[in-house]
């Protein structure tokens, strides 16, 4: 860091000097960010209960992911930037070698490889990838002269496209997707130049044929289809899209009430306490139920962009951008897909949907935006 | 160019991203809207047509079977009932190995090859899913006890109640009561709406007999009720229920004991035995030997055992006594002496000599008598009734001419359908001149007129027509359609009746007296029959040749020797001064008319103690009623201290079996 940064920071930080330091400061917590995900998980283990078939079991499983969550994210608070940005490349490759360990000795279900069991502990790769993709990005292009070059974008991508690849080939078109998203939000940040933005959705535009023809499996076209007239196959693949729309539907303004959601109670609506949660809240509580959740959301991602704006450095603003916008991505498929309005890809619903390994891998990038949003004060005391 | 690394301007950077937040936080508040604008098109704009999909979802409309109505006979006896049977049945989507679990279950209950065809072709057919799948029906109670024990490991497997219909007479009545039977694609074909309607819920349809013609009323209502299930179809509660309507119980006139006399009496024979109630045109019996056992049709019948029902040569599903089509041969003497009578053909006084044959005019053949050297040479009508002589009856035959022979054997129900309320009744063949030229192309020759008046020939008539010929005798000329339903639900079911134009009660005295002598003439062609009467029977022998013996290679020559005999017929009504009850009855290859004439000495004698037994009880109970009456009228006047008439109409009230009848 040179002088001339130091000298330009000193009025900001001697100011910060003068606060006085509280608890949640000192241990690197961002009150507002935590009291959002505080609400969102009491919010999301009520609706689980409901959309389980009232199984506490599910509720006391989804607690216990949480309470490891929370240590998780915690404890990624304390991590300094730096230390973050001198292990991304490591984090990154590790990351990748296991994913390619997913395509030789993984372990499948329902044709798809995307476990690995190493010791009897059963974990997906590619959440790893989730958070080291973009932490690899915001490292690599916070050292370039931004808004970057073309080799710099051309080297992104091929950072970008390794993972999304060999994470394409278990097959798991979805969670490929969304790590090729948030990878490409971190260039986006960068002040990726707009010809290159509009160059390549005109490419991608012109390569959807091949892409239909070649590259896409016959599950995933078929979920395209459905998704475009889901009444044409009422039972099979479309039965889930329109179980959902229903519930949606069903629930009105104010919702059927808590467990009173016929759609979700009597097993109408398929992975209801998973990838399909929105729809037992949106039937039992109604639009009003599902514009509380969206504030709640809001609260969070408005947070975690004002801790971006606020951020010491690059790597930190790249990277908080990339979190907070990819954690918007995620609830915006979700809930698009449960609606009707997006293809069914198998993203859960943040925070909500039962599931351990989504929830850490989140709290984790939460923590990271904590730890983003206290730096300066670890910077000014240190 | 090197990479300027110390020219990185963080301020500009810093411009940059809050450049590009501004277009995030846009994009954001954009993909926001859209949802939300989703979520209101969801919630608002289209909330009724998901809360009604929604609903349609959770509420089904199951169907509730009527019980079908109950069929008994004139004393209330049981003919065809609903008995509950536990049927075996797979849902498809719980079970997990479906050959597994069918080779499982094959060592548990007992599963023929047809049942196991008739469920895979089931299984093919479009259904709900989770819908349950017969595979057998009918488990006995160790079947259930072993199915239940294993049930563990029989996923999927399930064993169901239903009412089945049940004959406890069993091959009784095979006949007239007929069967149901599971509804097949061609019953399916020609359903409408308002059918499939009302058979949701039921599976089996009336196939022959009552069963098939009082369908409509013996099938009841269906009820409904709406249930929430799940989505796997489990019924989790009852919202609402609309109760079926239970089918129209019939009671007939048939009698089980006159019945059953009657198939004792035919004993192994093949043949047929109707009788007839004279004052109301009731079937008290309709018997046609062989039969066999309906309940086998009820849940399927295996092809085994339909086989050896169909290719028997003694033809068991044949109902001779309304389809079976014989040459009536003597049996028509009365009715066409009464005719000759009526017509001034001959009177009483009218002789004629028997040689042993008859000639007509200017021809060569010899038209022979049964009896080869004749009646004698003064036969009169009284004498060739008795005895059957077939001379009198050429002459009275060509002398009558075939047009008065068919217009008054019309009036009898020949060559047309009684109108019996069972279906496929045959009408026989009653021929006159138009029907000759129609049919064969030919002119009415003299000789056929022979034929007709010998009962011969084209004549062509089923056993219940021959009982209605009798029935209508004893009517003294008043025909009554007969039929077997003498009450649906309690209400009486209309007598159509036709009065022929009036013959003279001397003519019918005539007539009576010398059916009378058949039996108990001393040389009756029935006489053997009289000992031990203790009333008397009119009645009137015949024997039909086989025309035409359906040939065969396997029949043996002994059996189709047998089956080369005269039918041995016999018609009667009895008692003659007061006629209660009309029988027609036929032997097949029963050569002598005796045989047939002892079943119906039988049959009668049984239904005129039956009818004793009846008459006794309703005397007793009337007395009975009649004391109550006289009691609780007492306790009334002493009350009232009145001294009104005691009103007589407490007998009225009562059933008896023939206080229902319209004509009497």
């Amino acid at each position: 860091m040179s002088v001339g940064d130091f000298q330009r920071r000193m009025p900001e930080a001697s100011r910060d000097l003068r606060r006085p330091v509280g608890v949640l400061q000192r241990w690197h917590i961002d009150w507002p960010l935590l009291l959002g995900l505080l609400l969102i998980t009491v919010y999301g283990l009520v609706v689980l209960y409901s959309a389980s078939g009232q199984d506490f079991h599910y509720v006391k499983r989804q607690s216990v992911f949480f309470l490891i969550a929370y240590g998780v994210m915690f404890t990624v608070a304390q991590v300094r930037l730096h230390v973050l940005e001198y292990w991304a490349p490591w984090f990154f490759a590790a990351g990748v070698v296991l994913l390619g360990m997913v395509l030789v000795v993984g372990v499948g279900a329902k044709g798809a490889q995307r476990w690995l069991s190493i010791g009897g502990f059963r974990f997906q790769p590619s959440e790893i990838l989730k958070l080291a993709v973009p932490i690899m990005m915001a490292a690599y292009l916070s050292k370039r002269l931004l808004p970057p070059r073309f080799r710099h974008v051309f080297f992104s991508l091929v950072l970008i496209g390794v993972p999304t690849l060999l994470i394409m080939r278990q097959p798991d078109l979805g969670t490929s997707l969304l790590i090729a998203t948030s990878g490409l939000l971190v260039l986006f940040f960068a002040g990726l130049r707009w010809r290159y933005i509009l160059g390549a959705v005109g490419v991608l535009l012109a390569s959807a044929w091949p892409i239909w023809m070649f590259v896409l499996h016959g599950y995933q076209r078929q979920r395209i289809l459905t998704l475009l007239n889901p009444e044409a196959d009422k039972l099979g693949a479309g039965w889930n899209i329109i179980q959902s729309k229903t519930a949606i539907g069903s629930g009105g303004i104010y919702g059927k009430g808590w467990l009173n959601g016929t759609q979700s109670q009597l097993n109408f609506l398929p992975e209801s306490h998973t990838d399909f949660i929105i729809a037992v809240l949106a039937e039992e509580f109604g639009l009003l139920g599902v514009l509380a959740l969206i504030g709640l959301y809001v609260l969070v991602i408005g947070r975690g962009l004002w801790i971006a704006v606020n951020a010491q450095n690059t790597f930190g603003r790249l990277l908080a951008g990339s979190i907070t916008f990819t954690f918007f991505v995620y609830i915006f498929v979700n809930i698009g897909m449960v609606s009707g309005l997006l293809p069914v890809v198998g993203v859960p619903l943040p925070l909500v949907s039962h599931g351990g390994t989504s929830i850490v891998t989140l709290m984790m990038g939460f923590g990271i935006l904590m730890a983003i949003g206290t730096e300066r004060r670890r910077v000014s005391i240190g | 160019m090197a990479e300027p690394q110390h020219l990185k301007d963080h301020y500009q950077e810093a411009r940059i991203f809050s450049r590009r937040l501004i277009v995030a936080l846009l994009a954001i508040v954009a993909l926001l809207g859209l949802l939300l604008a989703r979520l209101y098109n969801l919630q608002v704009v289209n909330f009724n047509n998901y809360v009604t999909q929604s609903d349609r979802n959770r509420v089904q409309v199951q169907a509730l079977p009527p019980t079908r109505g109950l069929i008994m006979d004139r004393q209330g006896k049981l003919l065809a009932d609903n008995r509950p049977s536990y049927t075996l049945t797979l849902i498809k989507e719980q079970v997990n190995d479906l050959p597994g679990t069918l080779n499982l279950l094959s060592e548990l209950v007992e599963l023929r090859e047809d049942e196991l065809e008739g469920f895979h072709k089931r299984l093919k057919q479009r259904r709900r899913p989770f819908e349950a799948v017969p595979l057998s029906y009918r488990l006995s109670e160790e079947e259930i006890a072993r199915l239940a024990v294993n049930e563990y490991r029989l996923p999927g497997v399930k064993v169901s109640a239903e009412l089945v219909r049940d004959y406890p007479l069993s091959d009784l009545l095979a006949h007239s009561v007929g069967y149901v039977g599971r509804i097949n694609d061609r019953e399916m074909a020609k359903f409408d709406e308002e059918s499939y309607r009302r058979y949701s819920g039921t599976h089996t349809t009336g196939k022959i007999g009552l069963e098939k013609q009082y369908e409509s009323q013996l099938l009841g209502e269906v009820g409904y009720q709406y249930v929430e299930t799940n989505a796997r179809g489990r019924v989790l509660r009852v919202l609402e229920r609309i109760a079926p309507k239970p089918g129209a119980n019939l009671e007939l006139f048939l009698d089980a004991g006159v019945q059953q006399e009657a198939i004792v009496a035919m004993g192994e024979r093949r043949g047929a035995v109707v009788a007839l109630d004279v004052k109301t045109g009731g079937v008290l019996a309709l018997a046609s030997t062989p039969s066999y056992n309906p309940n086998l049709f009820v849940t399927g019948i295996s092809y085994k055992d339909y086989n050896a029902l169909n290719r028997s040569l003694d033809l068991p599903l044949f109902n001779r006594t309304i389809q079976g089509q014989y040459p009536p041969g003597s049996t028509l003497k009365p009715m066409l002496g009464l005719g000759a009578l009526h017509h001034r053909v001959v009177d009483p006084s009218y002789r004629v000599r028997d040689p042993g044959f008859y000639q007509l005019e200017g021809e060569e053949r010899l038209y022979r008598d049964w009896k080869r050297e004749g009646h004698g040479n003064r036969v009169d009508l009284r004498q060739a009734i008795t005895e059957s002589c077939d001379t009198y009856y050429y002459d009275l035959a060509f002398r009558m001419g075939i047009d008065s022979i068919h217009s008054f054997g019309s009036n009898f129900a020949l060559g047309r359908r009684t109108g019996v309320d069972i279906p496929s009744e045959r009408k026989g063949l009653w021929p006159s001149r138009q029907w000759k030229r129609s049919a064969r192309g030919l002119a009415w020759y003299p000789g056929d007129s022979l034929n007709v008046g010998l009962g011969q020939g084209d004549v062509l008539t089923t056993p219940l027509q021959l009982a209605a010929m009798t029935a209508t005798l004893a009517n003294r000329g008043k025909f009554i359609q007969p039929r077997l339903v003498k009450r649906i639900e309690g209400e009486d079911t209309p007598a159509v009746v036709q009065q022929m134009y009036s013959v003279s009660d001397e003519h019918w005295d005539y007539i009576f007296s010398a059916m009378k002598n058949v039996v108990h003439g001393l040389r009756g062609t029935a006489q053997s029959i009289r000992r031990g009467m203790n009333y008397k029977m009119a009645g009137k022998t015949g024997t039909a040749q086989v025309v035409g013996i359906a040939q065969g290679e396997e029949y043996d020559s002994e059996a189709l020797i047998e089956r080369q005999r005269d039918h041995a017929l016999f018609v009667a009504f009895a008692p003659v001064d007061a006629p209660k009850i009309a029988v027609a009855v036929i032997v097949e290859n029963g050569e002598k008319s005796s045989k047939a004439a002892k079943v119906a000495r039988r049959v009668i004698d049984r239904y005129l103690e039956i009818d004793a037994e009846l008459e006794q009880k309703r005397q007793q109970q009337e007395l009975e009623n009649a004391h109550n009456n006289n009691r609780v009228q007492t306790d009334v006047t002493t009350l009232e201290q009145g001294n009104r008439p005691i009103p007589q109409q407490s007998s009225g009230l009562l059933p008896t079996s023939s206080s229902g009848n319209p004509l009497s």
